[in-house]
């Protein structure tokens, strides 16, 4: 005789306080036992009307709040937000400039994928020991920032046509000897890690998303690429000098939690190289354009820039107005984290309880940019 | 490079299946009624000529004297950028447009964006909610008549009188 168990979904409501969340996300989540039958995402809680707060601003008091935005990808945030600006204004940048901004905002792009896979191997509930690996190399990153501009996160480094100071002598040893250290420590990460059993059986062929229902939903980015599409903003439409340097886009077929995770740690890899021939080919010269040229109080003439970056986390994208006035008429910010966002429910229906933040992690997003 | 679609061009090819459609053409933009909205996109993302997979942007202006659907269409086969953009709201009464949510899934939360702070309603949007702010916030903060400026740091001869300067902007945008 076998005895029917009576089961009934049950609603949990998950964050936006909870520590896996990534900052404040807030769901909805109904499970029939250990199953997700349905997810009903809820933004906002970090909502800061920055989009409304740059109509107050100007041009170049708006990179600082660029910065807040997705705080783990500054430098990355300021040089979309320029190249916005120069579109608009049709600023001609100093060479130095734009080299020194390319390094930036790779060594920012390994920052923000080290962090990105920390988070994701802590979401597994490896407590601790990734993270803090990754962490520790993320710091020496965040170090050669210091030097560079004065500040870890919020960086505020570029300006219009360049960035706001030279690198001081000492940062380029310094910045070496960061690169030189890093290939080994990702080594060590995939020793430990993409060859692990335990992540295997974990995110393989967990929350898959096919290239079709990621191009139907905006998604950009390393998860289009863990899907085997090569879409690089960087290699198909090169804004600064990319279109002078060489690097692969490492691809992935599976589109699952473990593709999404590879090809971000095999990313790092490229963005070293990407940073040891800009050091190669930047000179000596000024690092932005002169006052006269390009004041401080800029004013754009009147019409409407829309520029674009691969950010570590999708096409970041800056969508200004200008009404030939100190500040923008309209700043609008195309965010991938939000966007990443879509498939959410598609996503994580019919997985389990324990693979809901892993999936949720392998997005890899940023609340600050989420929100705005 | 990825090749940014001159809107008079654009304006052309779209002209030849879909007669009414465009309004206007200038620069790398083009506009068109807010009605044939969909078929348009159906026809950017379907039609071998263009084929604009990804969306990859929707926001609005608010240009005071009426409001501006931007759309930013990227094409991953043909490497190619195109910029629609669709006028509603004329003299700020209510400024409705059609949803493509049908068309790019990507759209869904980018139109609820547009809706919650810019006030725009996308018909035929399967969740037309506020997704920043809370049910019951008043009004539309990205909307120009909701500023206040009291702590602005735009001085008094900068800042942007309503019905002033609308017409200019929004029609030098064609140069």
């Amino acid at each position: 005789m076998t005895t029917q168990v009576r089961t009934e979904p049950i609603t949990v409501n998950l964050g936006p306080q909870h520590p896996s969340t990534h900052g404040v996300f807030r769901m909805r989540v109904t499970f029939d036992g250990e199953e997700i039958i349905d997810v009903e995402p809820i933004f906002g809680y970090l909502h800061r009307g920055s989009e409304k707060l740059a109509e107050e601003r100007t041009y170049v008091q708006v990179v600082t709040l660029t910065d807040r935005m997705d705080y783990v990808g500054s430098m990355l945030n300021n040089q979309a937000y320029m190249l916005a600006v120069e579109k608009l204004g049709n600023v001609e940048p100093a060479p130095r400039g734009v080299w020194l901004r390319m390094i930036a905002s790779e060594l920012q792009r390994i920052a923000s994928h080290l962090v990105a896979v920390g988070f994701l191997i802590q979401d597994l509930g490896a407590w601790g020991t990734p993270l803090i690996y990754t962490m520790r190399e993320r710091e020496k990153i965040l170090d050669l920032f210091e030097m560079l501009c004065g500040a870890r996160i919020t960086n505020s480094y570029l300006r219009p046509g360049g960035v706001f100071m030279d690198a001081p002598a000492e940062f380029w040893p310094a910045m070496n000897a960061v690169l030189d250290e890093l290939p080994p420590r990702i080594d060590d990460l995939d020793d430990l890690l993409t060859d692990n059993d335990i992540i295997f059986s974990r995110t393989k062929g967990v929350s898959v998303l096919t290239p079709e229902q990621m191009l139907d939903a905006s998604i950009t980015g390393p998860m289009l690429r863990a899907a085997g599409v090569d879409w690089d903003l960087r290699h198909r439409d090169p804004y600064d000098y990319y279109d002078q340097v060489t690097f692969e886009r490492p691809l992935h077929t599976a589109g699952d939690n473990f593709a999404r995770y590879w090809v971000r740690v095999q990313e790092m890899r490229e963005s070293i190289k990407i940073i040891r021939q800009c050091e190669k080919l930047i000179e000596p010269g000024p690092v932005r354009p002169e006052h006269d040229d390009v004041p401080w109080l800029l004013r754009p003439p009147i019409g409407d820039a829309y520029a674009a970056i691969e950010h570590s986390k999708g096409e970041l994208g800056f969508y200004l107005v200008s009404d030939g006035s100190i500040s923008p008429y309209r700043c609008h910010v195309r965010a991938p984290s939000l966007i990443n966002l879509t498939l959410l429910r598609e996503m994580l229906v019919g997985e389990l309880l324990a693979d809901m933040f892993v999936s949720f992690g392998s997005v890899d997003i940023n609340m600050g940019e989420v929100d705005r | 490079m990825s090749r940014a679609w001159d809107g008079g061009k654009l304006a052309d090819a779209i002209s030849e299946s879909l007669p009414d459609a465009v309004v206007d053409a200038g620069g790398t933009d083009v506009w068109i009624k807010p009605d044939s909205v969909p078929e348009v996109m159906r026809l950017l993302r379907d039609d071998a000529e263009f084929r604009f997979e990804l969306l990859s942007s929707v926001t609005a202006v608010d240009y005071i004297s009426y409001f501006e659907v931007v759309y930013h269409l990227t094409s991953l086969t043909r490497n190619a950028t195109a910029v629609v953009k669709s006028k509603v709201g004329f003299g700020r009464e209510e400024a409705r447009i059609p949803s493509v949510v049908d068309i790019w899934r990507g759209a869904d939360l980018q139109e609820r964006e547009v809706w919650d702070l810019m006030g725009i309603i996308f018909d035929g949007h399967p969740n037309h909610k506020r997704i920043m702010l809370w049910e019951g916030f008043p009004g539309h903060p990205l909307r120009k008549d909701f500023a206040t400026y009291e702590q602005s740091i735009v001085p008094e001869s900068e800042r942007r009188v309503p019905s002033a300067l609308a017409g200019e902007i929004g029609d030098s945008q064609k140069q």
